[in-house]
C-alpha cells in the first residue's frame, strides 16, 4: 500500500521555488567540492612528503602498534620507604588531633591521614571539644592541595628566596627603627596566646610598631558593646541548650553569626523530650538557616529590627522607651512577653551591627539573668576593630606607615575602600604579605611570602577563654612556605623554632597535664572564671536606637553564604559546587529579593526549557559604587530589603571556573552590613546552576511529615504520623503489610540503619562536604550542574510551603475538586508552585535509602546493583554498563550517572585533574569512570573497617561504633547511624520511636534510612 | 598404513648406551676431583692452646652478631686478636668492657671511641677457658686455599655438566646420522641383491592423494570444519580469558632478591619483613631499614648459598646494591645519608575496583601466605603464583571455612547462622562473603 504522505528533511524543501532544493535533488552537495583547486596545485602535491601509500603504512602501523601495546600490561613500580617512619603503616589511616582557625572559621578536629597525606577532616569528639566542623572546615583539606597556592617567595612580583626577602625586611625594620617610622602588623584575629606573646615581644623590640587586628567580616559592634561593659574585647559564648525561649533579632546563629558553632547546643533543645522543646522566634531580613529553623519567623527590615529590639528591651526591663510603630508589632510583643516569662530560661541574640543594639542585647540578657548567656569562657575568635583599620588606611595614605606586615588578611579584596588601601600601600616603604595564595593583596605588596596551611603548621589557640587548643602539622609543608610566627621569631632575634616556643609557652596554660597529653587530645580545658560585666547606660542606647529611621530605597543586607563564608576558600571546588541550603543555587552569588519587590521592578526568575534557572540582572547603586548582579526571588525576604553574599567575585589566584559571582565587599562601606541602595533592572538574564527547580512540597505530606508540638503532645501518633494504606481485596490495609517480595531474614549479623531527625537538621551542609571527601565524589562544574548532572551522593532538599504552614498546604491539596474552578487542581497546583511570602522551611537530607526491596535492583540487566544482608544496596561499578534503568526506577532520585570522566580530564579542571589535588582522594574508595552509575554506599568502606578492627581484636563491635561520613560530620545529632540488631545502639531506639517514618512508605521499598517527623513549637 | 621395518635396532641400542656411559663417567670424574680438596681443607686447621671447635660454637653463639673474623662489623675484626692484645686484658675486656672504659684504660677507651661509642655486651658467663677456646678459633689462619679450590671445583663441575649435555646431544646426532646412512646403504644392498636374484620389486600404485580424497568426502569436510571451528573457539576463548591475567609474572627486579635464601634457607618469617600484612590492607614491600636489621652484619652470603646459576660474587653484589640504596658504607660501618630508593616492579596488581585486605586474611582468617603466593620459600625469583581472578577469589570464599575459634566477634553470629543453615562449619560465603559490596566499593 502506498501513502501520499510527504516526508521532508528540512523546512527548505517545503519551499517549492528554492534553488537549493533543486540543486540538492541532483547533487550531493550544494556547491561543488573544490577538488580541482587542490589537485591542480602539482607543486604542493609533489612536495608533500606523505604519499597515499605512506599514509596507509602509517595507519597500518599505528593500528598494529596499538593492538600490540594493548596486549602488554603496564609495569607498575612500587617504591617502599628507605626509612619507614614508625607511625606510618601503608594502608592504615592515622588520626591527629588539631584545631583550625583561619580568622573566620574554627573547629576542634581530627585529621585522617593516609601515608602521610591528610585526606579528611573529622570532628574531635573528646570531652571539652566544643566546635564541630562546618561545611567549609570539612572542605579545608582540599584547600591544602590547592594548585594555585603561593609556592615561592616573591619580591616585587619575582621569584626569590626567603633569605632575600628576610634581608630586605630586616633592613626595613632597622631603617624604621632608626627613623622612627611606623611599623604595622596587620593580621586577622589570632586567638593564639603564643603568637600574641611573640607580637608583644616584637613591639617591645621595635617601639614604633603596632598591631592592628582586622576581621574581613566585622563583629566590631558586639565586641565594642561587650568591651564597654566588661573591659574585655571578646564575645559571649551562648549556650542555646539552656534556653527554652530563643529570640533572635537579625542573628543567623546557625550560620556564621559571631563565628557560628552554636548549632549543636541549639539542636539539643529542638528535639521534643517529655513533651517539651524550645521555642525560637526569628526577626530577620534575609532568609537564613536560623530563620528556616525558627518556630516563628517574622521578616522585617533591619531598621524595623532595631525598633523591635527597643520594644523587647522595654518589655523585659519595664523601662518605657518611645518608639515608632512597626509592622508585625504583635509578633514582636508576643515574643517579648514569652521571653520575659521564660526568665532565666530565655535568651536574646542580635546580629545588628550597631553598638547600641548590642548593648541592649547585653541589657536584656542581664535583666533575664539568662542561663544561656554566660560570660564564662568568652569567645576570642573576633577581635577586629573597625576604627583601627580605618585609622591604618588614613595613616598609610598620609605616608606615616614605614613598614606594613600582613598575615592572613586580604584587605585589597575585602575592604570596601580597597582602592584607598592600594593607594596607601604605594606610600608604604615596604609591604609584606604572608598569604596562602597570591591574592589581591599579595599581588600589590612588595614582598609576598607563602604561608603554610593550618594542616602544615604548629600553633596554639585559645578559641574560648580557658580552653587551650593546639594546632599540629599533619603533613610536611608542600611548598617552601614560611610561617608568620617563625618569621617573627627570626626578627625578634630568637633562634628557637616556633614549636619549641609554643611548647615552652604552653606550660602556662596546661597546668595539670603534660604537653603530650594536650597534643594528643588537641586541647586542654583549664579552669576559668566568669568575666564580670557591669552595667552601662542602656537607656541612652535604647533611646538612640529608637531614633532609627527607615532607609531610602532598598536596604541591602550583606551576609555570608554557607558555602564560601568570607571567601578565603573561593578556589575550593567542593564549596563552589555546594548548593546553598536556602536557594539551592551553586557556583554563584546573587541578589535575593522579595516577590513583591521583584514584581515592582519587573525582574523575575524563570525556568527555561532545559530545566535551568534563569534570573534577571539588576544594577545595585550605593552612592558612588555600582555593581550588576542577578536576582533570586527569595520567599521570606523582608519587603524593602535585598540580600547579597560576600566572598564571591574574586579573581586573583583563582581558576577560571571559580571566578564566579560579584564582589559584594565593595558595598561593605564602614563595615556596615546594611547599606542603603537603589536597584534598577538591567538587561540580560543570568544562568544559574540551581539543583532544585521546584520550590514547594506541593502538599505531598508523605515526603516531609510535619506537626506542631501541641498536636504531637495531645494526639495519637497515627494522627500526626499516619501510616500509608493501600487497598488489598477491597480492604484498606497498611502499605507495609503488602509486598511483592519475600523478605530476607536480617535478624542475624549487622543490619545498618540511618536515622535522620528533621527537627535537629539545620541544613548546614557539613554532611554533604564530608560525603564528598570520604567518597571521592567528583566535581562537575557549573554547566553540568545546570543540566541536572550534579554528582552529590547526599543532597539536602529544601521545601517551602505555599501557604503559611505545611499543614495548610496538605489541606489545600486534599481540598482539590475537579480540574477547573476555584478548587480545581489545575490552577491549584499552579498556585502551590509559588511559595508564600513568609513560608515555612524544611530541610531534608536525602541519600540512597538502601531499600530492602529496592526497585533499582530488579531492573538492572547486568545485576550490577544488589543487596547485602547488612542492609546496604551495593553498587559494583565494574559491572555497571550504564543503562540507567536503575536511576529511572528509583523513587528517591538518588542515583547519579557519570556522564563524563571527571578525573584526569582537562574539560573538568577541578581538583581531580592535577597531582596535587588528587592527593585528597580516599584510597579505600574507587574513583568512578565515565558511563557508570554511582550512589551512596552507606559508607560501606567505613562499616567494613569497623567490623575488621573488631575481628582483628577478637571482640564484638562496640555500641555506636559504626559510623558513616555524614553521621560523623553531623554536629547536631540529626543523623544517627548504627546497627539495629544491636539493641544498645542509639539507632535501635530511634527506629522504634513514634516519630519514625520512611520516605514514600506506600511504595513498599522498605528503606533502611528513616526520618523523624518534624515538630514545630508554634 | 605402511609398516616400516627397523633394520638395525641392535646397533642403535649399543650406540646409545655407549653414549650414555660416556657422559656419566665424565660427571663422575668431576665429582671425584672436587672431593679431596674439601678433605684437605678440613685437615689443614692447626692446633692452638684452646679447642678451636668449641671456640667456633661459642663464637657463633656470642660474638658473631657483632664481630666477623676478617671484616669490620659493629665491632672490630677478630682474626688474630690474641696477638694484638694481652690475654689478661682480653679476659677483663670480654667479661666487663664498659667497666674498663669507665676506669679509663687507654686501650679500652681507644677502641670504644673507634667504634662509635657502641658498648660491647659484657659476658661474665664466659670462663677463661671459654675465652681461650674462642681465641683459639680466632687465631686459626685464614683458610686461604680452601675457598678458591672449592669454588674452582664447583665452577669446574658446573662447566663439566654443561659440556656433558652437549656431548650427549652431539653423540645422539651422530648416531642418527649414522643410522640414516646405514639405512640408505642397507636399502641399496638389498635392492642390488634382489635384482641380482631376479626378484621383482613391486612398484607402488598411483592412488588418489589423501587431501583430494578428503575434499571429496563432504561429510568429513563438514565434521572437521565444525570441529575446527569449535576448537578454535575454545582456544580463542581461552586466549581472551587470560588477557589481564598475569599468572607467573616474574619481572626482573632492580635487586635480585631471593626468597629462597631468606624465607627458605634462613627461615625468616614472611611477616617479619611484610609486617604490615598483619594490620593493613597492604602487605607492603619492606622498607630498607628492615633489610638493614640483618644486613648491617650480613654483607656477604655464605659459600653454601651460591648455586650453579648464581655465584657468591653475584649475591654479594646484590647486597652491595642494597647498601648503595640505603646509603650504608660498609668500610666505615656508617650511613652516608645518601639514599636511592629502590624501584621494585610490582608483581601483584589488583585492579582499583577490587578491595583486598591482607589483615582480614592473614590475621583474622589465619590463612598461610603460601595459599595465595605459592611456595615462596623456594622461589629464587618472585612470581605471581595465583591468577588473581575473581573466580579464583570466589572459589576460595565458597570452600573455606571461617576461622571462628577464639574470636569473640564471631561467637554470636556463628551460633545463630549455624542454627539457621543447620551446619557446624560456615564458609565465607555463608557469612555473606560473596556479596558484591564486600570487595567492590
Amino acid at each position: 500500500m502506498s501513502s501520499n504522505k510527504k516526508y521532508w528533511k528540512s523546512v527548505e524543501e517545503l519551499n517549492e521555488n528554492s534553488s537549493i532544493v533543486e540543486t540538492l535533488r541532483n547533487n550531493e552537495f550544494v556547491e561543488a567540492i573544490p577538488t580541482d583547486e587542490f589537485l591542480s596545485d602539482k607543486e604542493s602535491l609533489s612536495s608533500s612528503s606523505t604519499t597515499r601509500r605512506d599514509f596507509l603504512k602509517y595507519v597500518g602501523f599505528s593500528t598494529a602498534a596499538a593492538t600490540l601495546a594493548a596486549c602488554e600490561g603496564p609495569v607498575h613500580k612500587s617504591i617502599p620507604y628507605v626509612l619507614q617512619p614508625e607511625q606510618i603503616i601503608p594502608g592504615v589511616a592515622d588520626y591527629y588531633a588539631t584545631t583550625m582557625f583561619d580568622g573566620f572559621d574554627f573547629a576542634n578536629l581530627l585529621i585522617k591521614t593516609r601515608e602521610g597525606r591528610p585526606i579528611k577532616v573529622e570532628n574531635n569528639t573528646i570531652e571539652g571539644a566544643k566546635f564541630s566542623a562546618n561545611a567549609r572546615v570539612h572542605a579545608s583539606v582540599l584547600s591544602l592541595y590547592d594548585n594555585l597556592r603561593l609556592k615561592q617567595t616573591k619580591v616585587a612580583g619575582k621569584d626569590a628566596t626567603w633569605q632575600e626577602a628576610d634581608l630586605k625586611i630586616k633592613s626595613s625594620l632597622a631603617d624604621a627603627k632608626a627613623k622612627g617610622g611606623q611599623i604595622v602588623l596587620l593580621t586577622n584575629t589570632l586567638a593564639s596566646p603564643s603568637t600574641e606573646k611573640l607580637i608583644a615581644e616584637f613591639i617591645a623590640k621595635n617601639p614604633t610598631a603596632k598591631h592592628v587586628v582586622y576581621d574581613a567580616v566585622s563583629e566590631s559592634a558586639a565586641l565594642d558593646a561587650f568591651e564597654a561593659v566588661s573591659g574585655e574585647r571578646a564575645l559571649v559564648d551562648y549556650d542555646f541548650s539552656k534556653a527554652n525561649v530563643i529570640v533572635s533579632v537579625g542573628a543567623d546563629f546557625l550560620g556564621d553569626w559571631q563565628g557560628g558553632g552554636f548549632d549543636a547546643a541549639y539542636a539539643k533543645g529542638r528535639v521534643p523530650q517529655a513533651g517539651k522543646m524550645s521555642k525560637h522566634f526569628q526577626f530577620e531580613a534575609n532568609m537564613t538557616l536560623s530563620g528556616a529553623a525558627a518556630d516563628k519567623r517574622v521578616p522585617m527590615t533591619v531598621a524595623e529590627q532595631k525598633l523591635a529590639l527597643v520594644k523587647i528591651y522595654s518589655v523585659i526591663t519595664g523601662s518605657a522607651v518611645a518608639t515608632g510603630k512597626i509592622a508585625n508589632e504583635d509578633a514582636v510583643l508576643k515574643a517579648a512577653q514569652q521571653l520575659r516569662d521564660a526568665g532565666s530560661k530565655g535568651v536574646l541574640v542580635s546580629g545588628i551591627q550597631d553598638k547600641n543594639a548590642q548593648l541592649l542585647v547585653l541589657a536584656i540578657n542581664q535583666a533575664l539573668t539568662s542561663e544561656a548567656f554566660s560570660t564564662v569562657g568568652t569567645r576570642q575568635v573576633r577581635k577586629g576593630s573597625n576604627e583601627k583599620v580605618a585609622q591604618l588606611i588614613a595613616d598609610m595614605n598620609a605616608g606615616t606607615v614605614h613598614t606594613l606586615i600582613m598575615s592572613g588578611v586580604n584587605p585589597v579584596y575585602t575592604l570596601a575602600n580597597g582602592d584607598a588601601f592600594v593607594s596607601g600601600l604605594k606610600k608604604v616603604k615596604l609591604s609584606v604579605s604572608f598569604a596562602l595564595k597570591e591574592d589581591e593583596t599579595a599581588l600589590v605588596s612588595s614582598i609576598a611570602i607563602p604561608a603554610p596551611h593550618y594542616l602544615e603548621s604548629w600553633n596554639d589557640l585559645m578559641l574560648t577563654k580557658g580552653t587551650y587548643s593546639l594546632v599540629q602539622p599533619t603533613i610536611k609543608p608542600l611548598f617552601s612556605s614560611k610561617q608568620f610566627q617563625e618569621a617573627l621569631l627570626d626578627w625578634n632575634g630568637n633562634t628557637q623554632s616556633f614549636y619549641d616556643y609554643i611548647k615552652a609557652n604552653a606550660a602556662n596554660y596546661i597546668s595539670g597535664t603534660t604537653w603530650n597529653k594536650a597534643l594528643h587530645d588537641g586541647l586542654f580545658v583549664g579552669a576559668v572564671g566568669a568575666t564580670s560585666i557591669s552595667s552601662a547606660d542602656f537607656g541612652a542606647a535604647a533611646n538612640a536606637l529608637a531614633q532609627t529611621k527607615a532607609v531610602q530605597g532598598f536596604e541591602l543586607v550583606l551576609y555570608t553564604k554557607t558555602g564560601l563564608g568570607d571567601g578565603q576558600q573561593a578556589n575550593n571546588p567542593w564549596l563552589q559546587e555546594f548548593p546553598d541550603p536556602i536557594t539551592r543555587v551553586s557556583w554563584d552569588n546573587y541578589l535575593t529579593i522579595s516577590r513583591a519587590d521583584a514584581e515592582e521592578l519587573g525582574v523575575e526568575n524563570r525556568i527555561v526549557a532545559d530545566g535551568g534557572l534563569n534570573g534577571s540582572y539588576v544594577t545595585i547603586n550605593a552612592g558612588n559604587k555600582e555593581i550588576t548582579a542577578p536576582v533570586i526571588v527569595q520567599p521570606g525576604q523582608a519587603k524593602g530589603t535585598v540580600g547579597l553574599a560576600l566572598g564571591y567575585g574574586r579573581k586573583a589566584a583563582l581558576k577560571e571556573e571559580m571566578q564566579v559571582g560579584v564582589n559584594a565587599y565593595v558595598l561593605y562601606a564602614n563595615f556596615n552590613n546594611v547599606q542603603s541602595v537603589t536597584i534598577t533592572k538591567a538587561g540580560g538574564e543570568h544562568e544559574f546552576a540551581s539543583v532544585q527547580s521546584q520550590k514547594t512540597l506541593m502538599g505531598r505530606g508523605d515526603i516531609v511529615k510535619e506537626t506542631t508540638l501541641q498536636i504531637f503532645n495531645t494526639k495519637e501518633a497515627k494522627v500526626w504520623n499516619p501510616q500509608p494504606v493501600v487497598s488489598l481485596d477491597h480492604k484498606e490495609v497498611e502499605a507495609t503489610s503488602v509486598d511483592l517480595w519475600e523478605s530476607f531474614d536480617r535478624s542475624i549479623g549487622h543490619h545498618f540503619n540511618l536515622s535522620i531527625d528533621l527537627n535537629s537538621c539545620t541544613g548546614c551542609g557539613a554532611c554533604v562536604i564530608a560525603c564528598h571527601a570520604e567518597n571521592n565524589v567528583p566535581v562537575v562544574g557549573k554547566e553540568e550542574i545546570r543540566r541536572s548532572r550534579d554528582m552529590h551522593w547526599l543532597r539536602i532538599d529544601r521545601y517551602y510551603s505555599s501557604e503559611e504552614t505545611f499543614a495548610k498546604d496538605v489541606e489545600k491539596k486534599e481540598g482539590f475538586d475537579g480540574l477547573f474552578g476555584d478548587k480545581g487542581s489545575l490552577g491549584g497546583f499552579g498556585q502551590m508552585e509559588s511559595p508564600a511570602d513568609n513560608p515555612q522551611v524544611v530541610f531534608q537530607p536525602v541519600m540512597c535509602q538502601h531499600c530492602n526491596h529496592a526497585p533499582c535492583e530488579t531492573v538492572c540487566p547486568v545485576a550490577a546493583t544488589s543487596h547485602g544482608r547488612q542492609g546496604q544496596n551495593q553498587m559494583a561499578y565494574n559491572r555497571c554498563v550504564g543503562t540507567r534503568y536503575c536511576a529511572n526506577n528509583c523513587p528517591y532520585k538518588v542515583r547519579r550517572f557519570n556522564w563524563f570522566l571527571y578525573n584526569n580530564n582537562d574539560e573538568f579542571d577541578f581538583y581531580m585533574n592535577d597531582d596535587l589535588g588528587r592527593m585528597v582522594i580516599n584510597p579505600d574508595v574507587n574513583v568512578r569512570s565515565r558511563g557508570v552509575m554511582e550512589k551512596c554506599s552507606m559508607c560501606i568502606q567505613m562499616t567494613q573497617k569497623t567490623i575488621l578492627t573488631a575481628k582483628r581484636e577478637g571482640r564484638e563491635v562496640s555500641v555506636d561504633e559504626f559510623q558513616t561520613a555524614c553521621s560523623a560530620a553531623c554536629s547536631t545529632g540529626s543523623m544517627v547511624f548504627g546497627d539495629v540488631n544491636n539493641k544498645e545502639d542509639k539507632v535501635s531506639k530511634l527506629v522504634e520511636d513514634k516519630r519514625m517514618y520512611h520516605l514514600l512508605e506506600h511504595v513498599g521499598t522498605k528503606p533502611n534510612v528513616f526520618y523523624h517527623v518534624k515538630v514545630r513549637n508554634t | 598404513m605402511k609398516k616400516v621395518g627397523n633394520h638395525n635396532s641392535i646397533s642403535r641400542k649399543i650406540l646409545f648406551s655407549l653414549a650414555f656411559t660416556l657422559v656419566f663417567s665424565l660427571t663422575l670424574f668431576a665429582q671425584k676431583t672436587a672431593a679431596p680438596a674439601a678433605d684437605a681443607a678440613a685437615v689443614s686447621a692447626p692446633a692452638a692452646a684452646g679447642d678451636a671447635v668449641a671456640g667456633k660454637a661459642l663464637f657463633n653463639a656470642n660474638c658473631a652478631a657483632c664481630h666477623k673474623l676478617d671484616a669490620k662489623s659493629t665491632g672490630p675484626a677478630l682474626r688474630d686478636v690474641a696477638n694484638k692484645y694481652d690475654k689478661a686484658w682480653l679476659y677483663k675486656w670480654i667479661n666487663n668492657s664498659s667497666a674498663m672504659v669507665k676506669s679509663g684504660d687507654a686501650k679500652a677507651v681507644k677502641i670504644f671511641e673507634e667504634y662509635n661509642k657502641s658498648v660491647m655486651t659484657s659476658f661474665p658467663q664466659l670462663s677463661t677457658a671459654d675465652i681461650d677456646n674462642i681465641l683459639a678459633y680466632t687465631s686459626e689462619p685464614k683458610a686461604e686455599p680452601t675457598t678458591p679450590v672449592a669454588t674452582v671445583a664447583a665452577s669446574g663441575q658446573s662447566a663439566d655438566s654443561g659440556i656433558s649435555n652437549n656431548v650427549i646431544l652431539g653423540a645422539l646426532a651422530l648416531v642418527l646420522l649414522m643410522l640414516v646412512v646405514m639405512l640408505f646403504f642397507v636399502n641399496n644392498v638389498l635392492t642390488k641383491i634382489a635384482k641380482a636374484n631376479g626378484v621383482e620389486v613391486a612398484q607402488k600404485q598411483a592412488s588418489l592423494p589423501l587431501w583430494k580424497a578428503f575434499a571429496k568426502n563432504q561429510f568429513l569436510v563438514l565434521v572437521s570444519s565444525i570441529f575446527l571451528l569449535l576448537a578454535s573457539g575454545y582456544f580463542a576463548y581461552g586466549w581472551f580469558m587470560q588477557i589481564g591475567v598475569d599468572q607467573d609474572y616474574a619481572p626482573v627486579q632492580p635487586i635480585h632478591f631471593s626468597h629462597r635464601i631468606h624465607a627458605g634457607s634462613n627461615g625468616v618469617d614472611c611477616k617479619y619483613c611484610h609486617s604490615a600484612a598483619r594490620v593493613s590492607k597492604n602487605a607492603g614491600i619492606p622498607s630498607l631499614n628492615v633489610c638493614m636489621n640483618c644486613h648491617k652484619n650480613i654483607s656477604e652470603v655464605a659459600d653454601t648459598t651460591a648455586t650453579a646459576e648464581y655465584s657468591k660474587a653475584f649475591y654479594d653484589g646484590e647486597i652491595q646494591k642494597l647498601y648503595d640504596a640505603v646509603g650504608w658504607d660498609k668500610s666505615t660501618q656508617k650511613y652516608t645519608g645518601k639514599t636511592n630508593p629502590v624501584k621494585w616492579v610490582r608483581i601483584h596488581n589488583l585492579p582499583d575496583f577490587a578491595y583486598f585486605n591482607h589483615s582480614q586474611h592473614v590475621t583474622v582468617g589465619g590463612i598461610e601466605c603460601q595459599k595465595c603466593h605459592g611456595e615462596v620459600q623456594t622461589y629464587e625469583i618472585q612470581k605471581q603464583f595465583a591468577p588473581l581472578t575473581m573466580g579464583w577469589c570466589v572459589n576460595c570464599h565458597r570452600e573455606t571455612n571461617v576461622k571462628v575459634e577464639g574470636n569473640a566477634y564471631y561467637d554470636k553470629i556463628h551460633q545463630e547462622l549455624s542454627k539457621k543453615y543447620g551446619k557446624e562449619k560456615l564458609t565465607v560465603s555463608d557469612m555473606g562473603g560473596l556479596e558484591c559490596g564486600k570487595c567492590h566499593y
